[in-house]
């Protein structure tokens, strides 16, 4: 399987979101209908797959394990002990600040497509009963993209870990800082790693779990800032595009390039976790870091 | 003059480069090389020399004059090494209690397989990171382009200047255009709505200083003048941080960057 086919189509067909320009005549980014179909072609092996039989297989192709993307309320609920989560910050809006054309129709498709205010969701979790703050990006809100609102609630996540003395857990998926925003969003970037760094200075610990894609701006500060960088299989992580890179050398990139195993082997991840065994995981994790382990 | 015709002066191939600057600004001049981990990148200069009398550290991007410097400094596109060379040296500087001066001037970080293998993205975060709590002060001048995340790895700092026809933008017009309208030739439209220029930018409160450019700017020109006075401000300016403790320097900095996009209505409007 070609890989920019992979990329260029890892759409999540069974929640029936995430924008892509070559989408496949099945299914359109805010297709109404796309709820209600029971059966969607894998995007990687192409085979029709139940809509109830990959929910089952943790939103993973029955067939070839594919992974779909999940919305971000999703992914905490799969991270989270039952009924753990208290979200934060969730009334947190963008504005249009800079007027930047056709920016609030976008931001009025995202909040409908992904039934989010913004593209990261924030909050106090457990994990094995264990307390912690969670953020979790969410593709179908402007490929998660990283404005002011996402900057400011990440930081007062890491503010709030800070005084309450918690972990953080950060998924990320974004494809980098939000042009629309400006400067205003690529600053986000050393505002998050200031209070990060403060976090991190306190003695707490911060594990991040990369998913597919993360890039750009969010790749380049608290997507790498982790001490423990978990990715999901297969997950596309750079900084630059594959696109961008592929165009401006004009040559074919390297099998696997910018994938979770080519980070693995370069030594920017500290392990890949498959999603069925990524809560046990932190669990886990989490209990080593925890004073006294029981 | 339009946001995109700044652009296109900041792009200037006759500016004077980091190099010109340094030249210009700083005596005894001693560069150092390498990040202690693979290799030394060149479009990457730093070290250590005196402004008027005071030992400061001195990390710019150079772009380079003719074809083969050009070349042998990659147009001024860092790897990750010239970022982890930068770090080194800022280390080097809080340890001696030196103050850094950095002089930006980037498209932007490479795209390019070794850096992407290397950790580009990684380089740039720990930069960030690390830079948000430097125990020195740290002084930034956009000199031409400030291109997003590989010219931002090297501006975390207490202030940031900009020469008048610099500009700092989070992706190029030309990208922008490419992304949104699938038209380059947006990129004038696209640098309008960036808000990239130095007056647009002190306006939000992203940078802090505009130095007005010499009408004949370009590299060669004799314009001693406003290198002395450039020289003086940035002295003043070293001299006003070292009065402060580190705690109030470190928290003065934090705060800076923690009020950007802190969007409630009162600081939509206090920033704009």
């Amino acid at each position: 399987m070609n890989l920019r086919e992979l990329f260029k189509t890892a759409d999540n067909v069974l929640e029936g979101s995430t924008g892509s320009t070559d989408n496949k005549e099945t299914l359109k980014p805010g297709d109404k209908d796309a709820s209600k179909l029971t059966e969607y072609e894998c995007p990687a092996c192409k085979n029709m797959i139940d809509r109830q039989a990959a929910r089952d297989n943790y939103y993973m192709c029955p067939l070839c394990n594919y992974y779909f993307h999940i919305g971000a309320r999703k992914r905490i609920l799969f991270l989270a002990d039952e009924d753990s989560f208290e979200e934060l910050y969730g009334d947190r809006e963008s504005a249009n600040i800079l007027e930047f054309p056709e920016y609030d129709e976008k931001l009025k498709q995202a909040m409908k497509k992904s039934g989010e205010k913004e593209g990261v969701l924030c909050g106090r979790i457990r994990i094995g009963n264990k307390p912690c703050c969670i953020f979790s990006m969410d593709s179908n809100f402007m490929m998660g993209s990283m404005g002011t609102v996402v900057g400011e609630k990440i930081t007062l996540l890491f503010e709030y870990a800070r005084d309450h003395r918690l972990p953080v857990i950060g998924v990320t998926v974004s494809g980098g800082a939000r042009m629309q925003e400006g400067m205003l969003s690529l600053i986000q970037m050393s505002k998050v790693s200031g209070a990060v760094k403060k976090h991190s200075d306190a003695g707490l610990l911060y594990i991040v779990l990369l998913t597919n894609p993360t890039t750009g701006g969010v790749e380049a500060s608290f997507a790498m800032e982790g001490d423990l960088i978990l990715a999901e299989p297969n997950a596309l992580v750079g900084f630059a595009g594959p696109r961008v890179i592929q165009q401006t050398l004009k040559k074919k990139l390297p099998k696997g390039f910018q994938r979770s195993e080519a980070l693995l082997s370069c030594g920017f991840v500290d392990e890949i976790v498959k999603r069925p065994e990524q809560r046990d995981y932190i669990d886990k994790v989490l209990r080593l870091h925890s004073e006294a382990v029981i | 003059m339009t946001n995109y015709d700044r652009v296109l002066l900041a792009r200037d191939k006759e500016r004077p480069t980091a190099g010109d600057y340094i030249q210009k600004l700083i005596g005894d001049f001693t560069e150092l090389h390498g990040d202690r981990r693979f290799g030394d990148d060149k479009a990457v200069i730093a070290g250590i020399g005196l402004l008027q009398r005071q030992p400061v550290t001195v990390i710019g991007i150079e772009k380079g004059h003719d074809t083969k410097e050009k070349i042998e400094c990659n147009f001024g596109a860092a790897h990750p090494e010239g970022y982890r060379k930068a770090l080194r040296q800022m280390k080097l500087a809080e340890k001696f209690h030196r103050p850094i001066l950095c002089i930006v001037d980037t498209a932007g970080a490479y795209c390019g397989i070794g850096a992407e293998e290397r950790g580009e993205g990684q380089a740039i975060a720990e930069n960030l990171m690390e830079m948000m709590l430097l125990k020195t002060p740290v002084l930034s001048v956009v000199i031409g382009e400030g291109g997003s995340g590989g010219a931002l790895a090297l501006a975390v700092a207490d202030e940031v200047w900009m020469l008048s026809n610099a500009y700092y933008s989070v992706v190029s017009p030309e990208s922008c255009a490419n992304i949104l309208w699938k038209d380059t030739a947006k990129a004038a439209e696209a640098a309008e709505a960036l808000r990239l220029t130095a007056e647009d930018l002190i306006s939000m409160g992203v940078i802090e200083r505009i130095i007005e450019e010499p009408r004949q700017y370009r590299a060669g020109t004799d314009n001693d003048r406003f290198y002395r006075t450039l020289q003086k401000q940035i002295d003043e300016k070293f001299a006003a941080l070292k009065e402060l403790t580190t705690e109030e320097l470190l928290d003065r900095r934090y705060e800076k960057y923690r009020k950007i996009g802190r969007n409630d209505e009162r600081d939509i409007s206090e920033i704009l």
